[in-house]
């Protein structure tokens, strides 16, 4: 079927079985590797995207369900997307990125892309960031490196600069 | 029904520390994680991500059956099988052998299946929907054998040891108090997030690049070479950025590079082979089980005494790195305590199950647990606090140990302990949880909202790098060169995993040459440019490869300083132009005064060790037998800290996965099988079971280290489940024998405990 949504603001039209993953196009049809792969059946998160702002696990969304959306992935957060000419750099981060990089959010890396899209949505919703709240924001997103207390530490940081920005 | 409030947590603001500003960008107290902006923009490579033209992909087809006799790999003659290519064990070149400590693991399996899940053939099609219709029509023939699934009935063994100091009969005969124990511990799987992935593609030399998430290049080239027969060039392994390993990335990459490479062969096309979770659990390596029986015994004065142990560890089907993973664990059986009288025996036996392998902690998380059980089961029954108890027999420099290894120094279990203490005030927790006890029995248990709350403590110790002579055997080499054009790159076998080697290398780099951090380069892990540094394993990257990366700084910075009489940093650049490329390789040398004797099992165990306490708080929920973790204070000794972020992030991961061994983590196996083979049923912990975890980091450096770091990445995994118990038994009353306390044995243990109290 011919669907039409967009990615990280970009128009984006295929021509692809309805029932195909979204996670599969994202990171085959368009490239954009950044969303990972953990389980297939919607229990790490580590697909997680935004759709329409809301956090879904990709491996468990058909792209027809996306037709006339907006996704949003990890390639979308930075302010300039690193590409092989430009990589990543500790300048060109936003303010979650940039948050867990000085926490030490990321270890091996492979949760976080998801964790990033998660702590994302519940920066959006504006809810205080509390300890709890941060932790069940990121209930579906499993990380076997840190124990998670650096990502908690992170979402808690970008929301106090939101708050505050200097 | 009654609704009862979740196990809820207070709505408290997360506590931002005085290092990270609430407005404002920071300078860092340490350098960020280098390859950390790739992984937070999405655009770090790991094997999934890598794109080959052309590459077809590739399955593996597996036994259903424990044990049986291969008659025949038998494809269906309707199939059009010129579309694919299908690869058996008569296709191997060379050994059908992967190579690990014993040749007695096939790449894929001849004449017998020793276990479920073991690879029996290969399949690779240009794309997945005809893959898994060739899968369909592949057929294993085989006749059923008598499989052995019971450790303790299993006449095949792979490994034993025996450790013997003082006479433990004697001293167990005149002890005042014998304390004897059964510790049942299961597999733990070790759920890094990304699966284990390889990506084979042939080379114009007729060799093989395999590209891999992986913790050992050099593993890997080596089984390369030997079963495809290949030169050292020929064989060529790359690390991709790896999501996780902790030790299953250890061993088992190097079977899954050997399938992967065998179908690139077959179809002369780069060959995908990224497994799904299901696949990961069925077939990769787990944390040994183990059965563990312990007598203790204590003197009237109330030292300890006596120490039997007897250790039994099922290795499943393959012998895979069993004998070492049992030697650590037999090493560590004792626990950081003086006895004088202490007989270890120990075996690691054969199973028809998957292969167990390394796993964090590498067998001495199974044996600690036992110790710490003894130790607060006698503390007890002294009616002593297992703090006080603690302090009166743990290490203190000059001890011995049951090897004959004298600590002569970088001996902290006293420190650690001292400031887990400190920090969870232990003793005042532990009054008013003793207190809270005493009023429930008076009061009838239904009396105070079902919660109970308890708080515990264990204390361990861990041999840093390899055990024993294993150091001097693996003969390890770490490079730094200065190239032609002045740059300065460090070359080593050792990989990022997320532990952050490629972030500690740079900055002991850049202390030692004197030049900033951002001008020091970390080559990629790729065997055909970096040097065997030794696997990336035992907590012995920073301790080891660290050292030697400091001495090949100090050389190079001794030969430029000779030839420009100026400091390093002022005259590298000009020191490259006129003189070319100064390339130091610094190869391992016995530490001094270290000495180990592989066949008696006397001697220096460990060159150092490090010393972890861990203090959990928890809530039972006595009706239901449910546990919360609510915090854990973790004091760990690394001898010196490199990077006190990526430190805490490892003592805070490897607290979390103790935790899960403690109360959730479970495989449960039905004829060999792992019944709970996926995501959904292998449970390990979310941010909403994880306990708030404070780090202290504990500073005893080992004077053969050139900065006196020794490792980490163990520590953690001995202490937590054993201080979890602790407090499960301070909030009910009752000893949990075996891993997982979960809810099902917590009952069982009060309900029993009622049962007898009532008769």
């Amino acid at each position: 079927m011919s669907v039409q949504f967009t990615v990280n603001e970009e128009p984006v039209e295929l021509d692809v079985p309805g029932i195909r993953r979204l996670l599969d196009v994202l990171r085959e049809d368009l490239g954009l590797t950044g969303t990972k792969e953990g389980c297939g059946e919607g229990e790490c998160g580590a697909c997680t995207v935004l759709l329409d702002g809301a956090v879904v696990d990709s491996c468990l969304v058909p792209i027809a369900q996306v037709d006339g959306h907006a996704v949003r992935t990890v390639e979308g957060l930075a302010p300039r997307r690193p590409d092989a000419r430009n990589p990543a750099t500790p300048d060109n981060l936003n303010l979650l990125q940039r948050a867990f990089l000085e926490t030490g959010g990321a270890q091996c890396g492979i949760c976080t892309p998801g964790m990033l899209m998660a702590g994302e949505a519940f920066l959006a919703s504006g809810q205080a960031p509390t300890d709890p709240a941060i932790r069940e924001a990121i209930a579906g997103n499993l990380c076997r490196c840190t124990g998670y207390t650096k990502i908690i530490e992170a979402i808690a940081l970008a929301a106090a600069r939101r708050e505050a920005p200097g | 029904m009654t609704i009862r409030p979740p196990l809820g947590r207070i709505a408290a603001p997360v506590t931002l520390r005085p290092h990270l500003p609430s407005s404002g960008l920071v300078t860092p107290s340490a350098p960020f994680r280098r390859e950390g902006p790739a992984k937070l923009t999405g655009t770090a490579l790991y094997t999934d991500d890598l794109v080959f033209p052309g590459a077809w992909y590739g399955q593996t087809i597996r036994s259903t059956e424990a044990r049986a006799r291969l008659l025949g790999v038998e494809l269906d003659p309707g199939f059009d099988w010129t579309r694919v290519v299908v690869v058996t064990a008569a296709d191997i070149p060379g050994a059908n052998i992967v190579n690990s400590i014993q040749d007695d693991q096939p790449i894929l399996a001849v004449d017998e299946i020793r276990h479920h899940a073991e690879p029996v053939a290969l399949v690779a099609a240009p794309d997945r929907a005809l893959l898994r219709e060739a899968v369909a029509h592949v057929a294993l023939r085989t006749s059923p054998l008598q499989p052995v699934f019971d450790p303790l009935a299993s006449s095949q063994v792979f490994a034993h040891y025996d450790i013997q100091t003082g006479d433990v009969e004697a001293a167990l005969a005149g002890a005042a108090l014998v304390v004897e124990g059964e510790y049942r511990v299961g597999h733990q799987e070790q759920l890094y997030i990304e699966n284990n992935a390889m990506i084979a593609v042939p080379r114009d030399d007729g060799g093989v690049a395999v590209h891999g998430s992986l913790q050992c290049p050099y593993y890997v080239h080596k089984a390369l070479r030997r079963s495809l027969l290949l030169s050292d060039a020929q064989a060529q392994v790359i690390q991709a950025e790896t999501g996780g390993g902790f030790g299953g990335k250890e061993e088992y990459p190097s079977i899954l590079a050997l399938h992967a490479a065998l179908l690139a062969r077959a179809c002369a096309r780069p060959v995908r082979m990224i497994y799904d979770r299901h696949e990961d659990i069925a077939a990769t390596t787990k944390r040994h089980p183990a059965i563990v029986t312990y007598r203790s015994g204590v003197s009237a004065d109330g030292r300890l005494v006596a120490q039997e142990i007897e250790i039994v560890m099922d290795a499943g089907a393959y012998c895979t790195l069993s004998p070492v993973v049992l030697s650590r664990g037999t090493l560590h059986a004792g626990g950081p305590y003086a006895c004088p009288n202490v007989r270890i025996r120990s075996r690691a036996v054969a199973t028809n199950t998957p292969p167990n392998g390394a796993f964090r902690g590498f067998g001495a998380p199974q044996t600690e647990f036992a110790a710490e059980m003894q130790v607060n089961r006698i503390a007890e029954a002294l009616a002593v606090s297992p703090l006080e108890l603690r302090r009166r027999w743990l290490y203190r420099p000059g001890d011995t140990t049951p090897t004959g290894q004298v600590l002569r120094e970088s001996v902290a279990a006293e420190e650690a302990l001292e400031r887990a203490a400190e920090a969870s005030e232990f003793e005042r927790v532990r009054a008013r949880t003793a207190a809270a006890r005493t009023s429930r029995v008076s009061r009838g248990d239904a009396a105070d909202g079902h919660l109970a709350h308890g708080i515990g403590l264990a204390l361990a110790w861990h041999g840093a790098g390899f055990t024993g002579s294993g150091e001097v055997h693996l003969e390890s080499v770490a490079s730094v060169e200065l190239t032609g054009d002045g740059r300065i790159v460090i070359l080593v076998g050792s990989t990022e995993m997320g532990q952050g080697t490629k972030t500690i290398f740079p900055q002991l780099v850049a202390e030692a040459l004197g030049v900033p951090m951002d001008d020091v380069e970390f080559a990629p892990q790729d065997t055909s440019i970096v040097p065997d540094s030794g696997p990336t394993v035992a907590s012995r990257t920073a301790m080891v490869v660290g050292g030697l990366v400091i001495g090949a700084c100090r050389r190079l910075r001794a030969v430029v300083e000779e030839r420009s009489g100026a400091p390093f940093a002022d005259s590298y650049r000009a020191d490259a132009q006129a003189h070319g490329p100064t390339r130091i390789d610094e190869h391992f040398e016995p530490y001094p005064g270290v000495d180990f004797d592989d066949t008696t099992y006397r001697g220096d165990a460990y060159p150092a060790f490090g010393w972890a306490s861990a203090i959990a708080e928890v809530d039972v929920d006595l009706d239901t037998g449910e546990v919360a973790v609510r915090s854990v204070v973790a004091a760990d000794d690394v001898g010196r800290v490199i990077h006190p972020v990526l430190a805490e992030g490892q003592v805070e991961g490897g607290t979390l996965q103790a935790v899960g061994y403690a109360t959730i983590e479970e495989i449960k196996l039905r004829d060999g099988r792992y019944l709970n083979d996926r995501l959904a049923t292998y449970l390990i912990p979310t941010a909403l079971d994880a306990p708030r975890i404070e780090t202290i980091l504990v500073e005893a450096p080992f004077s053969g280290a050139p900065h006196g770091a020794k490792g980490i990445g163990e520590l953690p995994m001995d202490v937590g489940a054993p201080a979890v118990v602790a407090a499960i038994h301070d909030a009910t009353g009752v000893w949990i024998h075996d891993l997982p306390a979960s809810p099902e044995r917590i009952l069982a243990a009060m309900a029993s405990r009622d049962a007898e109290s009532q008769g």
